[in-house]
């Protein structure tokens, strides 16, 4: 089964728990594409960084879109106004972790001093 | 070219930001949020009469940001008598106009008025969307564009944003099939609502739009209104098709 992995940025004013964050995008699914659809994407929480509020998704790769037109919508965790925007998509852990150096890397170096 | 048509779907424009203009720190907050979110250019929807000033303070918070500000007007005509009169009054001052069509005789003569650059619908009240096929064919033979905001989306729930996404999905299949160019926007009015060009190109799966299509949306369709608008306020501007290149003690007598 061909699967995607999915780093979203958490943006949010309070701490934020990994249990939250992964109920906060499963209700979106459930939400917008009900309980058949939440059933195709096999949705995982990988990884969750609490301190860079960035976590890690595995989901299906058919699944997909709806996972990720899911996410945006995401508008509360944990009873407090948030937002997760997506920040890459790959095919495997390891590269969207190299990706992910890559692209730190380049904003830090862009970063004015 | 790969790459070159990439950096032209990189240039992402929120054509639709409704900050409360009154708090200048919202209206700051809100550009930077933009900025930061991977935004190339930012609209900005002031009122018909808004003074000259505090649109250069909202152009300076845009450029100490890094972008690109455009002025934009949203009217909201009772009649068509009144959309004509404020067309008139507008055109030659303002970089977009929209107008929210909130009865079927303006939506019909917005379509087919070549001052329009956008028409947006209700979010709220579908029954007031008018865009159908007869809408779609007026608006195929002018320039304007349909806008979807998509703040609505993330803050309706229930049957609200069901009866919403039926309802562009509707509206995105018309448009395909007419060739009328399509425009995501957020329409947000505080930070928290706005989101990344690509998760708006995202959303778009939510109403048939495939993901091409999505990014066209927040990049090229936008993108096409600016610069043609632009290029319509420059002073080198004559009529339709013609314009001045070259001016000066080089240019040939007569």
């Amino acid at each position: 089964m061909r699967r995607r992995y999915i780093a979203v940025k958490i943006d949010s004013n309070q701490a934020i728990k990994k249990e939250e964050v992964f109920y906060a995008i499963w209700d979106s699914i459930l939400k917008m594409f009900g309980e058949y659809g939440a059933s195709q994407t096999d949705l995982r929480l990988i990884d969750y960084d609490s301190e860079n509020r960035q976590a890690i998704l595995r989901c299906s790769h058919d699944a997909l879109p709806l996972v990720k037109a899911s996410i945006p919508c995401v508008t509360r965790i944990g009873g407090g106004a948030a937002a997760i925007h997506i920040q890459l998509v790959s095919g495997t852990l390891n590269s969207l972790r190299r990706k992910l150096t890559k692209q730190t890397k380049k904003s830090n170096s862009a970063m004015p001093r | 070219m790969q790459r070159v048509r990439d950096a032209a779907v990189k240039f992402f424009i929120d054509l639709h930001l409704c900050p409360n203009l009154e708090d200048q720190d919202e209206t700051k907050l809100m550009i930077e949020k933009s900025a930061e979110l991977g935004y190339k250019a930012v609209g900005v929807t002031f009122p018909k009469k808004y003074s000259q000033s505090e649109i250069e303070k909202t152009r300076k918070i845009c450029s100490e940001a890094g972008l690109d500000f455009i002025h934009r007007v949203d009217l909201e005509p009772s009649n068509t008598t009144e959309l004509i009169r404020s067309l008139r009054l507008l055109r030659r001052q303002v970089e977009v106009i929209s107008v929210k069509c909130l009865s079927k005789s303006v939506a019909r003569q917005a379509a087919k008025d070549r001052r329009v650059d956008v028409l947006s619908f209700s979010p709220l009240d579908v029954r007031k969307r008018f865009f159908d096929s007869a809408e779609a064919e007026l608006a195929s033979k002018t320039q304007v564009s349909l806008e979807f905001d998509l703040a609505p989306l993330l803050y309706l729930h229930g049957y609200r944003r069901i009866r919403l996404l039926s309802k562009l999905r509707e509206e995105a299949f018309i448009a395909k099939k007419f060739n009328i160019p399509i425009i995501l926007s957020s329409g947000a009015n505080n930070a928290g609502l706005l989101r990344k060009p690509e998760d708006y190109a995202s959303l778009g799966y939510l109403f048939g739009l495939d993901l091409n299509d999505a990014k066209r949306a927040v990049s090229e369709n936008p993108k096409e209104i600016i610069d043609r608008n632009r290029r319509k306020l420059s002073p080198n501007y004559v009529a339709p098709g013609v314009y001045v290149i070259r001016r000066g003690e080089d240019c040939p007598d007569g």
